[in-house]
């Protein structure tokens, strides 16, 4: 068990925002599945349809997507919430978007009766034209949302940041600084492909995120320069697909780690993981998990 | 992957508004019931279920299968694929019943050639509004019996597929395989739950698609949560009982809409 911002999890790894979490069920199927924690999708003031296709597409290193934030709306999705809520007793962290403080709060305070265990603010989006990243690489912006939402709302206030940033450590502090109770790091890096045959580029939005094995690198650098910067836990996303990519990314300091495109091997993945850490403690001799999170920064 | 380049090197008009496109790439492990990612550049990218190794067969709905009814033999798509869960491989002497409705008879089509080239018997019930809309009548023939439906009684019995299927004994089946539009399946489902045949019948379910490989969530039906993209297309009837099918789907904002 690992308890962050006060919330119980009874296994380090979670549903990354923006896979499987855009119904009640489906975030049901995967909390079934073993997650300690789910995130849902990034939920806004308004219904969204998203960019055009191809929204994601699977490269050599990775995957590279741009889905645009398509999302029914916070009005909507309190049912779906309803729904995840009432089927499991695994915590559900509300992602939510906006273009502005008073976007954010609006969100966050509708879905507040569906009582989530935390938000996580989606300041990282690359390729929403007026959200997330827009707003994440601006150090006020960030400090201000935060502050807002932390006095709007009595559950814990989760930040996800952007790597595409000069130093991240900066936008970490704001959050910090707005009373953020964690940050998420990191969302995918800007990255685009092209189609030889034609020169149009793929994603139908041009350009979009890259995520999965290629990412893992510079999630682990960015959750280790935040682990030393920051006061409050951050919680590792990128390119996690196998118990030893969790653990290494516990080591740099990541409280507990979140899963996204690896789901498209088995979305077993979970308790797989979870189980591979728990394995991996013993080995080791290790009496909690708590033994190894930002291990790497003391061994010097 | 990357989408594939694909020329059209044959276009044939299976009816005013529904005509196949074969490519001169050709998905040679494809099996029946998988869809590809057709990418109409500039325009979208839509699933299609494979109705040949190399093609496609595609009704008229929308933005990208509009600007494809405007391409011609030369011009391009990208493709990706094969992508989901096909229908079950229907072994020798086994029988087998397939159920389609209207443009529904693309994925069917290859489960028809394949069963019939591996000994398995088959028996197809092909239903569509009128008689000009029949999708491969040659193709299921030639593979074994057929009985055929159209609402306005134009060919076949004047009616619907459940018409003819309310009537059948459906335990000399292996396996009812069905695809046509969502409150034909629906209905489809009620008669064969009727006749306790459910868990011997696979349906090729169609929902919005974004990822298409399984990640998005965006496919996901209630209350199982099973993907279509990836679990699916083709889900075992079963796995449908007193699911969304025939009552709600999501559209592009994930919203929840009336089927």
């Amino acid at each position: 068990m690992v308890t962050i911002t006060g919330i119980d999890f009874k296994n380090p790894t979670m549903l990354a925002s923006g896979i499987m979490g855009t119904t009640g069920a489906s975030l049901l199927r995967i909390a079934g599945c073993g997650a300690g924690g789910v995130v849902t999708k990034s939920i806004g003031p308004e219904p969204k349809a998203g960019h055009p296709n191809p929204s994601m597409i699977e490269l050599e290193c990775g995957f590279l997507n741009a889905m645009g934030l398509p999302n029914p709306s916070y009005t909507e999705f309190d049912n779906e919430m309803k729904i995840v809520r009432s089927g499991t007793d695994v915590p559900v962290i509300a992602s939510i978007f906006g273009g502005n403080a008073e976007d954010f709060v609006k969100v966050a305070e509708g879905l507040a009766d569906s009582e989530p265990a935390a938000f996580e603010l989606n300041v990282s989006c690359p390729h929403a034209e007026g959200y997330g990243a827009t707003i994440g690489t601006d150090t006020c912006m960030v400090e201000s949302i935060t502050a807002a939402v932390c006095d709007a709302v009595d559950v814990p206030v989760w930040v996800k940041l952007t790597p595409n940033v000069t130093d991240i450590k900066a936008i970490g502090k704001a959050a910090q600084n707005g009373g953020a109770d964690a940050v998420v790091a990191i969302n995918t890096l800007r990255g685009m492909a092209i189609d030889i045959n034609s020169g149009y580029p793929i994603l139908g939005n041009r350009f979009g995120g890259l995520s999965g094995p290629a990412v893992k690198p510079v999630a682990i650098k960015c959750v280790y320069d935040l682990y030393e910067a920051l006061d409050i836990p951050v919680i590792g996303v990128g390119g996690v697909s196998t118990w030893e990519d969790a653990v290494e990314m516990m080591m740099a300091g990541a409280s507990a780690v979140q899963i996204g495109s690896a789901v498209h091997e088995s979305v077993d993945i979970f308790s797989d993981i979870a189980s591979g850490i728990d394995l991996f403690l013993q080995d080791k001799g290790y009496s909690a998990v708590e033994d190894i999170i930002g291990l790497s920064h003391e061994v010097f | 992957m990357k989408p594939v380049d694909a020329k059209i090197v044959e276009i044939v008009e299976e009816s005013p508004s529904i005509r196949t496109f074969r490519f001169d790439v050709s998905f040679d492990d494809a099996l029946p019931g998988q869809f590809v990612m057709v990418w109409v550049r500039g325009v979208d990218e839509v699933p299609m279920g494979s109705s040949y190794l190399n093609g496609i067969t595609v009704q008229k709905v929308g933005d990208a299968t509009s600007k494809l009814f405007d391409m011609k033999v030369g011009d391009s798509v990208g493709l990706r694929g094969p992508f989901g869960k096909g229908f079950t491989l229907p072994k020798k002497d086994e029988h087998i019943l397939i159920i389609a409705g209207g443009v529904g008879a693309a994925p069917l089509g290859p489960l028809a050639d394949y069963a019939s080239e591996c000994g398995a018997k088959v028996t197809t019930i092909l239903g569509s509004r009128e008689c000009y809309e029949l999708v491969f009548e040659d193709r299921f023939s030639s593979a074994g019996e057929l009985h055929i439906t159209t609402d306005d009684g134009s060919a076949g019995t004047c009616g619907f597929v459940t018409t003819v299927l309310a009537d059948m004994d459906v335990s000399v089946y292996d396996r009812i395989c069905v695809c046509g539009p969502e409150i034909m399946m629906a209905n489809v489902m009620k008669v064969l739950q009727e006749k306790d045949a459910l868990d011997r019948s696979e349906f090729s379910m169609h929902r919005y698609f974004k990822c298409a490989i399984g990640v998005c969530g965006a496919c996901c039906m209630d209350p199982q949560g099973l993907r279509v993209c990836k679990d699916g297309p083709v889900l075992n009837g079963s796995l449908l009982i007193d699911s969304e099918l025939g009552d709600h789907k999501r559209n592009s904002s994930s919203q929840r809409v009336r089927v």
